[in-house]
This record gives C-alpha cells, structure tokens and sequence, in this order.
C-alpha cells in the first residue's frame, strides 16, 4: 500500500448519535459518505496515516475562549465539548509530533461562535477551531498563528475571539455578505486597535470557481502569510464553496479544495461547515486527506464534475483581480492605516448586534477595548439580550501586562451584580476564569 | 461424534469428541510436502476402533490454501479493477495480468458511469491469449451494488476456471483489500478444489459418508462445498482452532487474555466479556491485507527455544529460534534450558544446561540459579510488555458516536489463561508480571484439534437498507432485494437476524446451535430536498461466538 510523505494524523468523528434536528443540514448523517468514501478507499491501511478518537473538552478550555451565558454546562452538550476535544486531539498530535499534520473532522462546526455565547448560531456553539488551539497555547507556549478560513460563510465567530489578537491572523475566504449568512465579512472589517490588519477578509462574488479561489490562495493569502510568518497554518476548512452545496452559491471542486491545501500546507485543519453531504463531501474530504498527506489526489473527483459547466465568469476574474490588489495593499499599508484611525484614542468602542438563530436570542454588545502602550490592552464587553440577560466581560489576553491584569481585577471586584445579571472575568495570562 | 483435525505447520492434532468428552487424540508431524497423505494417516488414526456411522461430522482446519498462498503455488490469475474516482492505487502485486476498466459506481450504488462492454472483450482475449487460468473482478463500492461485477463475470465465466467477483468476499467497505481477497481467492481456487474432492475420494473408499466442515479464521465453520466455492475463506485456521481449544478448556465471561506459548512463537488473543475480539477489517497473509474476517491474534516471536544470548551488555531473548534447547542436542541457550537448569522441567540433558546456563550466570556475574530465573523473568517480562502495548491499541480503537466515546468501554483483563509446553512453569511468573489470576489446564496438548472439533458455522452480514433506492443488500449473504419505503430499524434488524440464521443453515449448522445477534445496528435520515425523508440503515449482525451445542450442554 501507500506511504504517506507527511504523518497525517485524523480525528475522524461523525458523532452519528447527534443532530440539530432530525432534518437538519446538521444531522447524523452528515459525514455518513464521507465515512463510506474513506473506508473504501483504504484510508485506515495506508502507511502514515494515524486515526485518533477525540477527547472531551473540559469546561475550562472552553472558557479559555467564550464567556458563555449563563455558564458553560447549561448551554453546551457532551456532544459540543466532543467536537471541541476532536480538534484538541488533533492539533496536540501535531504538537507532541506524533504526526506532522493533521485533520479534525468533527461535527457540529464552530466559526460562527463569536466570544460571548447565548446559544448556537449558525448551526454553531463553540468555537471548535479557537478552543482547540488556545488549548495548545496554554500547553505549549506562545505561538504565533495564521487561520485561514475556506468555508462560504464568512468566519465571524473567529473573527470576533481574534479581533484584537495580533498573534493570531485570520484570513476569511467567503461569498460576499450581502449575499449570504451571515451577512458580514467585508474588508473593512480589518482588525481591532491592536492587531489592524491582522483581520483580512476577501469576499468573493458568487459563482467564483477553482480559478478565481486559487488566484485569491497565490496573489493574496500565500504572500500575506510569507510576509507574516507563522509558527502554524490552520484551515478553518469548511466545504460549503462547492458547487453542489445548497445553502450556498459558489463553484469550487474537491480537486480545487485538494489543490488548495497542498499550496497552502496547512499544519492542522478543523472541518467547518459543508452540507452537499452526498455530492461533494466524500470527495473533498478524501481530497484533503490525500493532499495534506503528501498523497496523489489527482484523481479526486466528483462523479459529476465537468470542467466546462464550471468554467468561471471573465467578470468574475476580473472583480477576484482587482479584490487581491485592494486586499494586499490593506495589508501591505496596515501600520500606517492604524496609526491614523486610532491616533491619540485611549479606548475604542464597537456596537453590534447579533442574532442567534438556533436560539431564537437577538443580543446588544458593546465592546470596549482598552488601549495600552504595554500590552494588547483589556476588552470590556457589556452585552444584554432580549431575554433580560445583561452581562459585563472582562478578558485580560494572553502577555497582559500587570498593570492590565491588576486593573482587570479590580474592575472585576468593584462590579456590583446590578445592573448586570452576570459578571466575567477571563484571564488568559494566568488562564482563571471567574463569574459571579 | 465428531472428529477435529488441526493441521499445524510442524503438527497435526487430532480429537475424537463424544458426549462432551474427548474420547481420542493424536499428535502426529506434518509432512508439508504431502498435506493430504498427512490428513490421512491421522484421520485413520482417529477412526480405528470406532463405530463410523455414530461419527456426525469432520471439522477440518487445514493449511492448504495458506500454504498454497505462501509457497506462490497458484493459478494464474487475471484482475480487472473498476477504480473509478479516487485514489491512485498500485496493485502491482495482484495478479499476472492487471486491467482498469472504465465505469463507475458511487456510494449509494448508483451507476455513475456504465462498463464499456468492449473493453471488457480485449481484455478476455487477451487474458486467454496469455493464458490466465483464474479471474478476479472487483469494482469500488460493488458491495452497494454489485451489477457491473456481475455483467463481466457473465462475459468471461465460460473461458476461465474460476471467476471470482469482490462483493462475495465481505460487505465490508475497503476497495484495496477487497481487491486482494478476491486476487487471493481466485488464486487458490483450483488447488482447493482438487484437495477437497481428493478428500471426498478417499473418505467415500473408506466408508465414511459424514459431512465434512473446514474451519475459518474467525473460529467457525462452513461447509466443504462453500468452502470450494470461497476457499480463501479457510485461509490462517489455525490460531482460531487453538483459541476453541482454548475456550473449550477454559469457560469465561470476563475480560482477559489468553496465551499459547509454544516453541518458536507465543499467540495472544483476547476476550472481552468472555468473547473473543475479532480483526477490526480482516487478516493478513503474505503481505496482502485482506477482508477475511478472523479472530484477532497476535503472534510474537517469543517461545521455549527462543535464542538467550547477551547483546549490548543486555539480556536478549528471540524473536529468532536457532535450533533445539541445548538440554535437547541444540547449540544455543535458549528459555527451555533454563527450565531444565533449575529443574522445573524433566527430560533433557540437564548437566548441559547447567552448564550452559552457568556460562551465562558468569557473564552476568549472577549464580546459575538467579541467572536461571534472570532468563524467565526477561521472557514473561516481554509477553507482559506486548500486551499492555497491545491492550493500549485495541482500547483506542475508533469510535463515532458520542456515546460510544463517553461510555468509554475498555479490555480490563480480569485473568490470564495460558497453555503450551511451558504453561505450567510460567504460570507463576505470569501471574506475577500480570497481577491477575493466571491459569493453565493439565490437559492442552490437543487443544487445537478440540477447538476444531467444537467449531460450529459462522457467518457476518454487514446489511445496507437504503428507502430512497428501495434496496437491501447483504453481500456475505448474496442477498439484494427491494424494499418498500416505510423500512425502518426495527424491520431491518429482524431481517438480519433471518438471513444470519438462514445463511448458518446454508453453511450447515443445526438449528440448535444457531445464535444470531445485532453487532451494530444505525438508521440515518436522508433528507431529499421537498421530496422527504428516507432512511438509511446500516446493521451488522453475527451468528453468535461459540461453541456446538453439544459441548457447551455439558
Ligand atoms: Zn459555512
Ligand atoms: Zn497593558
């Protein structure tokens, strides 16, 4: 049989005892052809490529991440803290070098869970992704992170818990908002006062296909990320760009998904959404496997590909151009860009609200961020929902400085319980998370 | 009454079971370059002074379609591989003559792209132009549907002796092992046959019409004409016969493991409330990964005249065996002379050991009694090492639902039952390494042709209902057929238990001894847009592990 050229480690969990509903995109049967694809292609026999079971998240590495609303247990599932502990699983093989690579596939997906959690939002409840990799961080030090997110919908989940993090990139590849769930995700959307720029999102029209998704990964992601340098790449890899995804409106392919991973070389991925579960899935999940592992994955197709049929639009081509130009230059002028947005502010406020499908719960958040010559500087979140929720979060990032972290500390005393139903504090320098 | 043979690579064990008893053994050396002559003499061996028409049955476990495998005396076998999309696969070593073919089928078992029928008749001609005696067809995912397999068995089964297809192997899904088990069986197809009907021959000459069954690697039985249709089947029989052996000696319901330590090797196996584990996919021979469903067993190259010798200033025991025990006429020390040495075991020229083993004692600066026991310890250290090391792998074996996961169910051996020469004296050193309760029956020099005697029929379905396609498919079972759209678990479930049953009798079991049971068993929603909802179930279901009827009575 096939040795893989890199250990490729794979969390492979379908969690088929678990459904948002029972005709939910997110249900059972979801990775049940992947499954059926990966077994019959031999995957479990071929040299180099290590299955893990997930392990289970425990409370705390949650809320390394989320201020979750009222507390943890009563808004996660077993099921949510397995997903969370899939991708730990994954991402320590590559640290403990048990592998060079590795692939969570787990389920439900989690890059639409922003920090504060009042229940799931597009068929996510915690961010799967960010749990598994401040779970590292905590285990193995300081590393300096690109995310690069390939699923349709914009990653606004991550992008909230990394808004402000300079350490930690996020790229967003996605259909453009103002065609599609959730609606954000522009390049305006650049990053908080400590990290502008480290925030990039390239909104792509619909009915881009391998060309436009592969010009974007050249002209734009692969310079940005040599000119960043991270320690790990990891691919938020949602497969919803397909060209048979009903929730969506794109025209990208397993090969192209293959393709992309190969170039992009990912240290770890994390599956995201994905809902064409029969046409598309088996195939780009195999697609990814064989590219992360070094493997021939040339012939990787959909039964019904057809090159032609996908052909992308010249106007498209010529919009995707002109996008990369816009998209690195941001980049390339991010310092002086925020030297002027943020020149002599002390703090800097944003006001959003956000909806949590699932939940039926619309939330008013006010984000405070706390500007410091030594640090990263404090957030403060006041946010209060429609089902009379009202709550104050304090988070202290990681390599706060004392001043920061005594203040936090402070705030955190001196917070009466009115007019707040709950009060946060997490502190990620000395990773305590406190709630009153 | 029944008659058990185990033909072992250096033994052919032989028992004689009646009323739960056993009446005769026979242990005999196995001449490799006449297995029937050697099967033979046994079996004669066995039938003398007996009352033939009280004999019911002959269990078989026989090495001919392993050793026919393994000293590449085969057919020559033409393979046609339907691929279709996916991985780039190198099947350089099935088969003389290897053809891709177009066409292809997904998943579900629908027809994505049909064979091209021309295509198919260049390659039969060219196959009888270089004079392929056997074919094997195999197609990705033809367990879902096996119509394009089929189709090209029906264009070429008129020009070849045998033509084996991949969906009869296993409803297992893995397309490169199921390349390799049909490659395997169309290859030993004809020197099975031939043996088989030689062994008919010569049991009809001699009087005895009784039905004769062959042994599995998953430790059941089928029938001898299933067997010369699926004689790969049949392949590595002979671990399975020693654990029968082993769970006829011993009954357990706990977790634990058993050991047969022999001369050269030491099998492990393993119980998980009383039942054996069984290969998660199936067992290998001659570097081919197959789907041939067996009972888990790993060997180690660890026994009694494994080779003692100092290395890198460090105590070394095997893998190698170099020859007999010093004690024995051998030249290298070896765990049996230390045996000897310190008195445990009788027989042997214990001067020699004492001598050789005191040559070591020196080295070691240690008297010839602790040097002695040094051996020993090092020897049971190792065993114990391999299956804590073993245990480790088959408790991370994958599971996919939640509750699976946080059930967490583990091995958690509760006791070690070990058989083989040096049972008795490793016993206590066993049950210290292990701190479980270690034990070892007085009477286990035959255990293997019990075990085989005791084998009842077996049989695996992995069954698919799909209401959307409105079919269900049993591929061990040959079974496809159509199904109304208001299928659910429970009717599938059922459906399984029957045709388990159905097949057991087909392979000729007695209805008394026929146990069937739900391995695993998942429905799944198919949502299909505005047209609804189907379902597609998935069940695994098994004759049910263990003994005849007649034995477990006792
Ligand atoms: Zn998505
Ligand atoms: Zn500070």
């Amino acid at each position: 049989m096939f040795k893989a050229k890199n250990r490729l480690g794979l969390v492979f969990f379908p969690a088929f005892d678990w459904a948002i509903s029972k005709t939910h995109p997110e249900r059972e049967e979801r990775l049940l052809y992947t499954q059926d694809q990966i077994f019959e292609e031999g995957i479990q026999d071929t040299e180099g490529i290590e299955f893990y079971n997930p392990v289970i998240a425990s409370e705390k590495d949650v809320s390394r991440v989320h201020i979750v609303v009222p507390n943890v247990a009563s808004q996660l599932s077993q099921s949510h803290l397995v997903a969370a502990g899939g991708a730990i699983r994954a991402y320590k093989a590559v640290m403990e070098k048990e592998v060079n690579k590795s692939f969570a596939l787990v389920r439900p997906p989690g890059h639409h869970t922003h920090r504060v959690v009042y229940g799931g939002r597009g068929f996510c409840t915690v961010n799967v992704g960010a749990v598994a990799l401040e779970r590292i961080r905590q285990d193995y030090g300081d590393l300096k992170v690109a995310i690069v997110d390939t699923d349709a919908h914009h990653g606004d989940g991550t992008q909230d818990i990394y808004w402000n993090d300079k350490d930690t990139l996020f790229i967003s590849l996605h259909q453009d908002g103002r065609s599609l769930y959730p609606g954000t995700g522009s390049i305006e959307e650049f990053g908080g006062p400590s990290a502008y720029g480290y925030n990039i999102n390239i909104p792509l029209p619909p009915g881009t296909g391998e060309e436009g998704f592969l010009y974007i990964l050249d002209n734009v992601v692969i310079p940005i990320l040599n000119d960043f340098k991270p320690d790990i790449i990891i691919n938020s890899a949602g497969q919803d760009n397909h060209y048979s995804d009903p929730l969506t409106n794109m025209n990208f392919t397993a090969q192209g998904y293959a393709i992309l991973n190969e170039r992009l070389n990912p240290d770890m991925a994390v599956l995201e959404g994905g809902y064409s579960i029969e046409g598309a899935l088996p195939y780009i999940n195999l697609g990814i496997i064989l590219a992360m592992a070094g493997l021939d994955y040339s012939h990787v197709f959909e039964p019904d590909y057809d090159a032609d049929k996908l052909k992308q639009d010249t106007a498209i081509t010529n919009h995707i151009e002109k996008l990369s130009e816009a998209v690195y230059s941001l980049w390339r002028h991010k310092k002086e860009l925020a030297e002027e947005k943020f020149k002599n502010k002390k703090e800097v406020t944003r006001e959003r609200k956000i909806y949590f499908d699932t939940a039926g719960i619309t939330e008013h958040q006010v984000q405070k961020f706390i500007i410091c010559d030594d640090c990263s500087g404090l957030s403060v979140i006041d946010s209060s929902n429609d089902e009379s929720a009202h709550i104050l979060a304090i988070t202290v990032p990681r390599k706060s400085c004392q001043y920061c972290i005594d203040k936090a500390y402070a705030m955190y005393d001196s917070s009466n319980q009115y007019p707040y139903t709950n009060v946060y504090l997490q502190d990620r320098c000395n990773d305590n998370y406190l709630s009153k | 009454m029944i008659i058990g043979i185990d033909v072992g690579g250096t033994h052919i064990d032989g028992a004689v079971i009646s009323n739960g008893n056993i009446v005769k053994t026979s242990k005999k050396i196995t001449d490799r370059n006449n297995l029937f002559e050697t099967i033979w003499t046994t079996l004669k061996i066995l039938l003398e002074d007996i009352d033939k028409s009280k004999v019911s049955r002959i269990n078989l476990s026989t090495t001919v379609s392993t050793n026919a495998i393994v000293e590449k005396r085969v057919s020559k076998v033409g393979m046609i591989v339907q691929s279709g999309p996916g991985m780039n696969y190198d099947f350089s070593r099935v088969g003389d003559q290897l053809e891709f073919i177009s066409g292809y089928t997904d998943h579900r078992g629908v027809v994505v792209k049909e064979i091209v029928e021309d295509e198919i008749k260049t390659i039969r001609d060219n196959f009888i132009k270089n004079n392929m005696e056997s074919i094997g067809i195999v197609s990705k995912f033809s367990t879902r549907n096996p119509s394009h397999e089929k189709q090209i068995s029906e264009m070429l089964i008129d020009d070849f002796d045998t033509v084996a297809m991949g969906h009869s192997s296993s409803g297992r899904l893995n397309f490169p092992r199921r390349v390799n088990t049909t490659y395997l069986s169309a290859a030993v197809n004809n020197t099975f046959r031939e043996f088989a009907e030689n062994f008919e021959k010569s049991l009809k000459l001699e009087g005895v019409d009784v039905p004769i069954y062959v042994l599995k690697a998953d430790g059941g039985t089928m029938d001898l004409d299933t067997a010369k249709n699926n004689p790969i089947e049949t392949i590595l029989s002979g671990p399975a016969a020693s654990f029968m052996g082993l769970s006829a000696l011993f009954s357990e319901i706990d977790d634990g493991v058993l050991l047969d330590i022999g001369g050269t090797t030491t099998d492990i196996f393993f119980l998980a409330d009383g039942v054996q584990l069984f290969e998660p996919l199936g067992i290998n021979i001659d570097n081919h990964k197959t789907l041939i469903r067996a009972i888990y067993s790993v060997s180690i190259g660890l026994g009694g005249d494994s080779y003692v010798r100092m290395e890198d200033n460090k105590l070394k025991i095997g893998p190698q065996r170099m020859g007999p025990p010093i004690a024995f006429g051998g030249e290298y020390l070896t765990p049996t002379d230390a045996m000897v040495a310190l008195g445990k075991l009788d027989g042997g020229n214990k001067e020699k050991a004492v001598l050789a083993v005191g040559e070591l004692a020196k080295r070691l600066d240690l008297s010839i009694k602790e040097a002695a026991n040094k051996i020993l310890d090092i020897m049971t250290g190792l065993i114990k090492e391999k299956v804590d090391n073993l245990l480790i792998k088959i408790n991370a074996h994958p599971v996919y639902t939640v509750k699976e996961l946080l059930e967490n169910k583990r091995i958690e051996p509760q006791f070690v039952n070990v058989i083989g020469g040096p049972a008795k004296i490793l016993a206590p050193l066993l049950e210290k390494k292990f701190a479980v309760k270690v034990k070892y029956p007085e009477e286990y020099k035959t255990a293997n042709a019990v075990g085989a005697a005791l084998a009842k029929p077996t049989i695996e379905i992995n069954m698919l209902a799909d209401t959307e396609r409105g079919i269900l498919s049993a591929p061990e079972a040959g079974i496809y057929e159509t199904i109304n759209r208001n299928y659910n678990l429970e009717m599938a479930e059922n459906r399984a238990l029957e045709i388990v049953r159905d097949s057991a009798i087909k392979l000729g079991a007695n209805k008394a001894d026929i146990e069937a049971e739900i391995v695993e068993s998942n429905s799944f929603n198919m949502v299909k847009g505005f047209s609804g909802v189907f379902k597609n179930i998935r069940v695994r279901a098994q004759t049910t592990p263990g003994l005849i009827h007649d034995w477990r009575s006792q």
